[in-house]
């Protein structure tokens, strides 16, 4: 493989990396992460690092800056400008970091120091590599940066804690601070995967228009290949710390050579191609529309797995109510696949545990398997639950880590039914078989299993009391692509089989459209849209949908360009 | 505005809790089996006697009707008996101790500075070394000198207050005579004596707080360690010094001010083993003193007197979690 794949366009090269390998010391044996890594980024180019976990992507971009822990040996050769910065001395590599390499993290909310103010930590990022003495023209100095990066409240935002701000906003202002000191190169390590698609489209218009207009190397680490289809210039395919494919995006999406490529990019699920003149087409508000077709709905069905009618939640925070869920309407019939979308802080996750009695609702209606919710005693939504089978997001917490699998698949048998041990026994059995797990799996702890593996168990333990409604909130963000591909295909195996009910909750609109017979669009705890999945998807009328279809980035750079295009149209009509 | 409100509201709870203190004190020794007018009554202590005493003591009324008066003297001052023998004891009164023949009040501001100069000192002692020692500990992690000063903290930790005072004593005060073995001079009269005085119980105390203080900082620094924003601030270009004091150590100190604070405020009112080990009359001298002889009023009002100091620090720690804490100012 040669490191000449590179677009022709960029041709001062930043940053050179070669036969990079690093291993840590593990109880005295060294275990090689990084294996023989080579690439070279040139100013005003977007190199990604794609690969899903344990490939070595953020190893490779800490080891740039020198930031590897004390157990790792790095060999072969970093240079930046020319500059090796491999055993370079701490003041060299400290000169790098921050001033010549600006970095932007993943998880805005914590990246930050939580007790100084936005503006200080800036300000303290300038000080290092290029002192401002005078007070007030540090201060302008930081507003400046943050007014370049799209946050017109300079001021306000430069004097907000991490706390008082959206991850949108504390992502900005990562940025301003990665470009504080004119950084040849900026390091993104999945700077938009802890963010909402809107928002996240809009960090990477941002990175993207540093790139243009600054002429910054960006080194975007990632595992999504629809960010990597919007933004990446270039592309080095990572696997177990190797390079196993490289070259310009387009190439690589259209024609990959390597069968994990291949692989990879076959697993990503996707949307359909969005027709750019008819979503910008402006549509007037059917708000009320929607309102009316509500309530003109017949009677729910005794056959409903779940029907909720005006349902409203209320939480009280420091005296003060929130409608997290406003009063949303919607029926989930037997053995369908409902699926909820909608963004941070929509009441997605809300509505599914009023649903499992988790949280009362505390207007309209909500019936479960037949049984009226709202108003019903504690006894009674608890008993609702063995009726209901509830899949999580990260199926590392949701397992008791002290309990060994099989005892947790035999829980919910424990406590809603009276079978022996030995019928337990029996029916954890069936039900690894059920979603193709061995089953001596059952004596293992969750520690001993992978993300995917540990997830299937989950599904298990949400199926053993053969529940009419299976609730999934989000239960394939915590898992890489490949892996997210066989437990969706897992759950709409069972759930064919099985014919239970399924009310699936997700940010992303292109696993919901693998899944989902009809969707649910939610925003600020009210529905805007519904339909059968299919046309929803298609063709939305309500402009959040819109907005919310086309700021998600597709793994095709070609499709992507466009949806770029409907969204940034979309924003200025909004 | 909200800060003001926010004090008011936090001093009301303090008062309903001093309340319950005291209740529950009164109630604790009104059910004990002694009995104060007896040992006041005098020989030959006649039914009539008996009687006399009990209403000159204020006993004679229900525990509630005595828990009332002693309230009510706080606010107003109080007096015992009529005519000649007449003791008033003014306000705040904490009660009166017909032993020592003093008000309570007057006792515990006698007794005070020497159980703030032991407190104070002590405290600011072993914060530094505590928190120096869990820095160097942490940022050397695994290294001989966190192992060394780990050692030494679990020796601290499992070390009896009275044990390591003694053994200071039998070193530095009779071997080799170099500091007085107990006692206390007033810092106003005699500074350098003063100071001579209290090293031993400083240290003494200071040994062990110190201990739990390195061990905890030590923990909070490494936990910060791992943090996102610790690994941004070395992104930043920071020297190490800078990413560990003002990032790491800022977040890690969170914790260690709220036990700082309530261990200072446990202490003032009265370090009894220390006291008791270096002769010295505080606070818990006077306590451990009034419980032996069952002077009741004295016990009451002493115990009124450290939960007020309690409840105080409570306070000012809250106040200050506030400002050191922004994400504790918006909750």
């Amino acid at each position: 493989m040669t490191e000449g794949a590179v677009s022709p366009q960029h041709r001062e090269p930043v940053l050179r990396v070669r036969d990079l390998s690093i291993s840590f010391a593990q109880q005295g044996e060294a275990d090689r992460v990084v294996d023989r890594v080579g690439f070279t980024l040139y100013s005003g180019q977007v190199l990604a690092l794609v690969g899903e976990s344990g490939s070595g992507k953020s190893v490779t971009a800490m080891s740039v800056l020198g930031l590897l822990p004390d157990s790792a040996t790095v060999s072969g050769s970093i240079e930046l400008n020319g500059n090796e910065l491999v055993g370079a001395p701490g003041a060299e590599l400290r000169r790098v970091r921050g001033g010549l390499i600006g970095t932007v993290f993943q998880e805005p909310m914590s990246a930050f120091d939580p007790v100084f103010p936005i503006g200080r930590q800036i300000a303290e990022a300038i000080n290092v590599h290029r002192p401002i003495r005078a007070k007030a023209e540090l201060r302008a100095r930081v507003e400046e940066l943050l007014a370049t990066v799209g946050l017109p409240d300079s001021r306000r935002i430069a004097a907000s804690y991490p706390h008082e701000l959206s991850g949108g906003q504390l992502q900005r202002a990562m940025i301003a601070m990665a470009i504080s000191c004119d950084p040849v190169a900026i390091i993104a390590d999945e700077p938009t995967t802890a963010l909402d698609v809107t928002v996240q489209a809009g960090i990477l218009d941002l990175l993207r228009s540093l790139r243009d207009t600054r002429d910054t190397a960006i080194l975007l680490i990632t595992h999504d290949m629809g960010v990597v289809a919007d933004l990446a210039d270039d592309v080095l395919v990572m696997r177990a710390g190797e390079v196993v494919e490289r070259g310009p995006v387009e190439t690589v999406f259209a024609a990959p050579t390597s069968d994990y490529t291949k692989r990879l990019l076959a697993a990503v699920p996707t949307l359909a191609e969005l027709d750019v003149a008819t979503v910008t087409e402006a549509t007037p508000v059917v708000a009320a529309g929607i309102e009316a077709e509500i309530e003109a709905q017949p009677d729910a069905s005794a056959d409903d797995a779940a029907v909720l009618a005006n349902a409203s939640v209320v939480f009280h925070r420091r005296g003060v109510a929130v409608r997290a869920v406003d009063g949303v309407s919607f029926e989930i019939g037997r053995s369908e696949v409902v699926g909820l979308v909608g963004e941070s802080g929509s009441g997605k996750s809300t509505i599914g545990r009023a649903l499992a009695g988790l949280v009362p609702i505390v207007e309209g209606r909500a019936t479960v398997a037949g049984v009226q919710l709202a108003g019903s005693s504690r006894r009674l939504r608890r008993d609702i639950r063995s009726r209901i089978g509830y899949v999580f997001q990260d199926p590392a917490s949701s397992l008791n880590p002290r309990n060994r699998v099989g005892d947790s698949i035999a829980e919910p048998l424990m406590v809603h039914t009276g079978m022996s041990r030995a019928e337990r026994a029996d029916r954890v059995s069936d039900l690894l078989r059920q979603v193709s797990l061995p089953l001596d799996f059952a004596e293992r702890y969750p520690h001993e299993l992978s993300g995917g593996q540990r997830q299937r168990v989950a599904i298990a333990r949400a199926l053993a009391l053969e529940p009419r409604l299976l609730i999934a909130d989000e239960p394939t963000s915590a898992l890489d692509v490949s892996v997210q591909a066989s437990v969706l295909d897992l759950l709409q195996e069972l759930q064919r089989r099985l014919g239970f009910a399924c009310l699936f909750i997700s940010h992303d609109l292109a696993v919901v459209r693998r899944l989902a017979d009809s969707v649910v669009v939610l925003r600020d705890g009210r529905v805007v849209e519904r339909g059968d999945a299919a046309s929803v998807l298609a063709a939305p009328s309500d402009p959040y949908t819109k907005r919310l279809l086309a700021a998600a980035p597709v793994a095709d750079p070609e499709a992507q360009t466009a949806r770029r295009e409907a969204w940034r149209l979309l924003e200025e009509i909004a | 505005m909200r800060i003001a409100r926010y004090i008011a509201f936090r001093l009301l709870g303090v008062v309903i809790v001093l309340l319950v203190v005291t209740a529950i004190t009164y109630v604790i020794f009104y059910l004990l089996p002694s009995n104060p007018a007896q040992l006041s009554c005098g020989k030959p202590c006649t039914p009539e006697n008996l009687a006399r005493a009990k209403e000159y003591l204020g006993l004679n009324l229900p525990w509630y009707g005595q828990l009332w008066e002693f309230l009510k003297g706080i606010v107003v001052g109080r007096s015992f008996g009529a005519g000649t023998g007449t003791i008033v004891c003014s306000a705040p009164c904490l009660g009166y101790s017909f032993q020592l023949s003093t008000p309570v009040t007057e006792l515990i501001l006698t007794h005070f500075p020497v159980t703030a100069s032991i407190a104070v000192g002590a405290a600011v002692l072993w914060l530094v070394t505590g928190v120096l020692g869990g820095t160097i500990a942490a940022v050397r992690r695994g290294k001989g000198a966190d192992k060394a000063i780990m050692t030494v903290a679990i020796a601290g930790v499992s070390a009896p207050a009275y044990l390591v005072g003694m053994l200071l004593i039998l070193l530095f005060g009779f071997r080799l005579g170099w500091l007085p073995t107990g006692g206390y001079e007033p810092l106003t009269e005699d500074p350098v004596g003063w100071f001579l005085h209290l090293i031993l119980p400083w240290c003494a105390l200071a040994f062990i707080s110190a201990a739990v203080y390195a061990r905890l900082t030590r923990g909070e620094l490494l936990e910060q360690f791992g943090q996102d924003y610790v690994r941004t601030a070395r992104a930043k270009g920071l020297t190490e010094r800078v990413v560990v004091v003002r990032h790491g150590l800022r977040n890690a100190l969170i914790p260690v001010v709220t036990i700082f604070g309530l261990d200072l405020g446990t202490l003032l009112g009265g370090a009894v083993i220390t006291e008791r080990v270096f002769s010295m009359q505080g606070i818990g001298s006077l306590l451990i003193t009034a419980i032996g002889t069952l002077d009741l009023q004295v016990v009451v009002g002493v115990t009124l007197f450290s939960a007020i100091l309690i409840a105080v620090a409570n306070v000012i720690v809250d106040i200050v979690y506030g400002i050191i804490d922004p994400r504790v100012r918006a909750a």
